[in-house]
C-alpha cells in the first residue's frame, strides 16, 4: 500500500527503484559511493547499479577485486572516516569470507566505542532461492544477519518501498544490510511475479525503518513475512478470500528495528498469527516474531503457526527446493490450520 | 618428451569435455528460449561452462591417480572430467536425478566424487584450503598422494588464496595451486583488479615455486604440470602454476557480455587449445580416421552419459530432508511439533 495519497503514473521495477535513489543521494552527496563486484560496466549482476557508471564514473562506481574482506572492509574504514559508501556483497552467502569485517567490525565498532565512532555504510546484497541454484547461492540468511547487535536490516518488498527504504538507509548513520530478493528486482532472466512492480513517485521520500507495512487488511488470520514471501502471502491470501478466510498481510519490511507494535495490533485483531519466512526455521524470524508477541501479549495469540525452511541447506533439483521453501500452497495450509482452530 | 598415446588420451579428454559442455548447452536452453528464465527447462539454475580452459585441466589431471584429491570451482566440468568423475552421475547430477552424484541436492557446481577424490565449491577461491588439508592428510600420513586446488584469476585475491599458498608453503604440504587465466571475472578484466600481470608472480612473496604456462597448449601444461606435481609427489613442497586460458563464452549461461569487446571475443574464438593439439596429433602421424575414431568415441560417451541422466528419476520432494547429518543427532525433527496455543491460553 503505497504512503503517497499523489497518484503516479510511473511504475518501476524493484531494480530501477533502488538505482533511483542511489543515484539521488549520489548526486546531492559527493562522499557516497559504490563498490562491489560486476557493478560496474556490468551495472550488478542483478541490476542493483544499471546505468549509475555512466552517469558518475569509476571513482564513484567501482569494480573492485574478489577480495570481500578488503572491500568490505575498506568501506567500513572509509565509513568512520565519515564517507557514506555502499558496498555490495554479490549474492549474501558470500558474506563468509568476510565475516569478521561484519561481525566485528561494522557491527560493533560504534558500541566498543562508547558511540564515538559510527559506520554510516549501507551493504547491500541479494538474497533467496525458487531458481535452483542451490546450497552456496539460494540462502536469505536475514536471521543472521539480524541477529548480531549493531546492524540495522532491510528487506523490501516493492519497488516503492525498495526507493524509500533505500534513501534512509544512505541518511542512516549506522550501519544498514539491505538484502534485495533476486526474484523481485525484475531481472530479465529471471522473471519477478507481478507484485513487487508498483508505482514510485520521481521525488525522494523516506520510510522509517521499523514501520511495518499492512499490505492486505484482513480480519480472521494475521500473516507476518517479508521480502519475496510478501507476494506469495497475498497469493495465498487471494485464493483463501475464496474460501472465506480474511487473511492480513503484514511486510516487516525492516526487521532491525523490528516494529512489533504493528505485529501486536494485527494480532490483537485476528487472534491469530502465521510467520512466514525463506530463511533457516531455528533460531530465526519466525520464532522471533512469535517470541515478541507472546512476550508482549500471549493472551492475544489463540493459534499460531510458522512456515519457513525446514532446517536444511536449500537443495538443487526442483522436486527438492519446492519441498523446502515455501509456497502459496504451504502458506494457505498454515492459515487453514490457525483459521480452523 | 610426451608419447603419442598420452596425447591421444589428452585430446579424447579435451574433446570430451568440449562436446559435452555443447549438449549440455542444448539441454540447458531448452525451454529458456525465446525468452530466458533462469529457472526454467531441464537444467535450471546457473550454469558456467568452460569451453576453452580444456587444457589447464587435462594437462594437470593426467599426472594424477584416484586418491590424489582435485578441488574445483564453480566452473568445474572440464576438471571433472579430466579427473575421471563418473560422467553419467555427474550428468545425473547436473540434470538434478536422485542417482546423481549428490542425489540432485548440489548441483552443477557442487559436485563430488570420492571414488576419485573430487569436489568443488561455487565459492570463490575455497577450494584451495581443502586441497592443502588434504595434502596435509596425506603428509601425516605417510601416503603419497598429492593435492590440487584449480582456480580462476580472479581467485588470486582472495584471502582463502593467500592463505593456502602459505599455509601449504610453510609446512611444505604436496599440493599445487592451478590457476586458469581466462583474462576475465564475470565483468572484470584481469588488469582492473589485479596489480600483477603474472599471477604466479605471487609465489615468490610464499617462497614457492611459480610457474606461468603462457598459452593455452596442452602439452605445456601437461610439461610443467609433470614438474610441479612431481615435486609434491617427491615431498619438496608445493607449487603455484597459472595457465593463460580462453573464456570462448560468457561467464555463465545467458550472460550478454556487453562489457566485452568483439575484439576480445574474437580473439578468445581464434585460439582453440583442441585445434592446436590435434595439429601436433597430425605432426605425430596421426591421421584422419584416428582423429575420427577418437572424437567418435568421445561423444559416444557424452551422448550416453546424457541420455542415462535424462532417464534418471527425479528425487522426491522428501528427500531433501536426508543428508544434513551422516548421523542424524537425535532431538531433530523436521516436523513441526503440535502445539496446541489456545489450550495453554486456557489454562492459565
Ligand atoms: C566469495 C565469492 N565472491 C564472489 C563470487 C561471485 N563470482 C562467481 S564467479 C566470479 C568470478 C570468478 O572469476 P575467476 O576466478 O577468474 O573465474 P572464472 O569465472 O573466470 O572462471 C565471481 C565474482 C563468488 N562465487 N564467491
Amino acid at each position: 500500500m503505497s504512503e503517497t495519497d499523489e497518484v503516479i503514473d510511473r511504475e518501476l521495477t524493484m531494480s530501477r527503484a533502488m538505482v533511483e535513489s542511489i543515484a539521488h543521494e549520489m548526486r546531492e552527496d559527493e562522499e557516497v559511493f559504490y563498490m562491489g563486484e560486476d557493478v560496474a560496466d556490468y551495472g550488478g549482476i542483478f541490476d542493483s547499479t544499471q546505468g549509475l557508471l555512466d552517469e558518475f564514473g569509476r571513482d564513484r562506481i567501482m569494480d573492485v577485486p574478489i577480495s570481500e574482506t578488503a572491500y568490505l572492509g575498506a568501506a567500513v574504514g572509509a565509513a568512520q572516516e565519515g564517507m557514506r559508501p555502499i558496498a555490495e556483497l554479490m549474492f549474501a552467502d558470500f558474506f563468509g569470507v568476510a565475516m569478521d569485517q561484519i561481525y566485528n567490525q561494522l557491527a560493533k565498532n560504534t558500541y566498543m566505542s562508547g558511540g564515538n565512532v559510527n559506520v554510516p555504510l549501507v551493504l547491500t546484497a541479494a538474497v533467496g532461492g525458487t531458481y535452483n541454484d542451490a546450497a552456496q547461492h539460494s540462502q536469505t540468511l536475514y536471521g543472521t544477519f539480524a541477529h548480531i547487535p549493531g546492524l540495522k536490516l532491510v528487506v523490501p518488498s516493492t519497488a516503492y518501498d525498495a526507493k524509500g527504504l533505500m534513501h534512509n538507509a544512505i541518511r542512516d548513520d549506522d550501519p544498514v544490510m539491505y538484502l534485495f530478493h533476486k526474484r523481485l528486482m525484475g531481472i530479465g532472466w529471471m522473471p519477478a511475479p507481478s507484485g513487487p512492480k508498483t508505482p514510485v513517485p520521481e521525488t525522494d521520500y523516506t520510510i522509517p525503518f521499523g514501520s511495518a507495512d499492512i499490505k492486505r487488511e484482513g480480519a480472521d488470520v494475521t500473516v507476518v513475512t517479508l521480502g519475496l514471501h510478501v507476494h506469495r502471502a497475498l497469493a495465498a491470501a487471494e485464493s483463501l478470500a475464496a474460501e472465506g478466510i480474511d487473511v492480513e498481510v503484514v511486510d516487516l519490511r525492516t526487521l532491525v528495528p523490528l516494529d512489533t507494535d504493528t505485529i501486536l495490533e494485527s494480532v490483537r485483531k485476528t487472534g491469530r498469527l502465521v510467520v512466514v519466512d525463506e530463511d533457516y526455521r531455528s533460531f530465526g524470524v519466525t520464532g522471533e516474531v512469535i517470541a515478541r508477541v507472546a512476550d508482549r501479549d500471549l493472551g492475544a495469540l489463540d493459534a499460531v503457526e510458522r512456515v519457513a525452511v525446514p532446517d536444511v541447506p536449500i537443495p538443487y533439483a526442483r522436486p527438492m527446493e519446492n519441498e523446502v521453501i515455501p509456497d502459496a500452497d504451504d502458506i494457505e495450509a498454515r492459515v487453514r490450520a490457525v483459521a480452523s482452530e | 618428451m610426451v608419447s603419442q598415446d598420452k596425447l591421444c588420451e589428452l585430446y579424447a579428454d579435451m574433446l570430451t569435455a568440449r562436446y559435452y559442455e555443447e549438449r549440455l548447452q542444448e539441454e540447458y536452453l531448452e525451454g529458456k528460449q525465446p525468452a530466458f528464465d533462469i529457472s526454467a527447462g531441464p537444467i535450471p539454475g546457473e550454469l558456467h561452462l568452460a569451453a576453452g580452459q580444456e587444457a589447464a585441466a587435462v594437462g594437470v589431471c593426467h599426472h594424477l591417480r584416484a586418491d590424489d584429491t582435485v578441488t574445483a570451482p564453480h566452473r568445474p566440468h572440464h576438471v571433472a572430467i579430466a579427473k575421471g568423475v563418473d560422467l553419467k552421475r555427474m550428468s545425473a547430477e547436473i540434470f538434478g536425478r536422485k542417482t546423481g552424484l549428490g542425489k540432485g541436492k548440489g548441483g552443477h557446481m557442487h559436485l563430488f566424487d570420492p571414488d576419485v577424490s573430487f569436489a568443488c565449491s561455487g565459492i570463490i577461491a575455497e577450494g584451495c584450503p581443502p586441497a592443502a588439508g588434504a595434502a596435509l592428510a596425506a603428509t601425516k600420513r605417510n601416503e603419497d598422494a598429492v593435492a590440487v586446488a584449480f582456480l580462476g584469476e580472479g581467485a588470486i585475491d582472495q584471502g582463502a588464496f593467500l592463505e593456502s599458498l602459505n599455509f601449504a608453503s610453510v609446512h611444505d604440504l604436496p599440493v599445487v595451486f592451478v590457476v586458469e587465466d581466462n583474462d576475465w571475472a564475470i565483468s572484470m578484466p584481469k588488469e582492473r583488479v589485479t596489480d600483477v600481470e603474472d599471477g604466479s608472480d605471487r609465489a615468490a612473496g610464499f617462497d614457492m615455486p611459480g610457474i606461468r604456462v603462457d598459452q593455452d597448449d596442452a602439452i605445456a601444461v601437461y610439461e610443467a604440470a609433470g614438474e610441479a606435481i612431481g615435486r609434491a609427489r617427491d615431498r619438496n613442497g608445493p607449487t603455484l602454476l597459472e595457465v593463460q586460458v580462453h573464456r570462448r563464452m560468457g561467464h555463465f549461461m545467458g550472460d550478454p557480455q556487453t562489457y566485452r569487446s568483439d575484439a576480445d571475443e574474437e580473439a578468445a574464438l581464434a585460439r582453440d587449445s583442441i585445434d592446436r593439439l590435434e595439429a601436433e596429433l597430425r605432426d605425430h602421424g596421426v591421421d584422419d580416421d584416428e582423429l575420427d575414431a577418437i572424437r567418435d568415441e568421445a561423444e559416444s560417451r557424452v551422448d550416453e552419459a546424457i541420455a542415462w541422466a535424462k532417464e534418471q528419476p527425479h528425487p522426491d520432494p522428501d528427500d531433501a530432508y536426508d543428508d544434513v547429518f551422516v548421523n542424524p543427532p537425535s532431538g531433530v525433527t523436521t516436523e513441526e511439533p503440535e502445539f496446541e496455543l489456545a489450550e495453554v491460553n486456557a489454562d492459565e
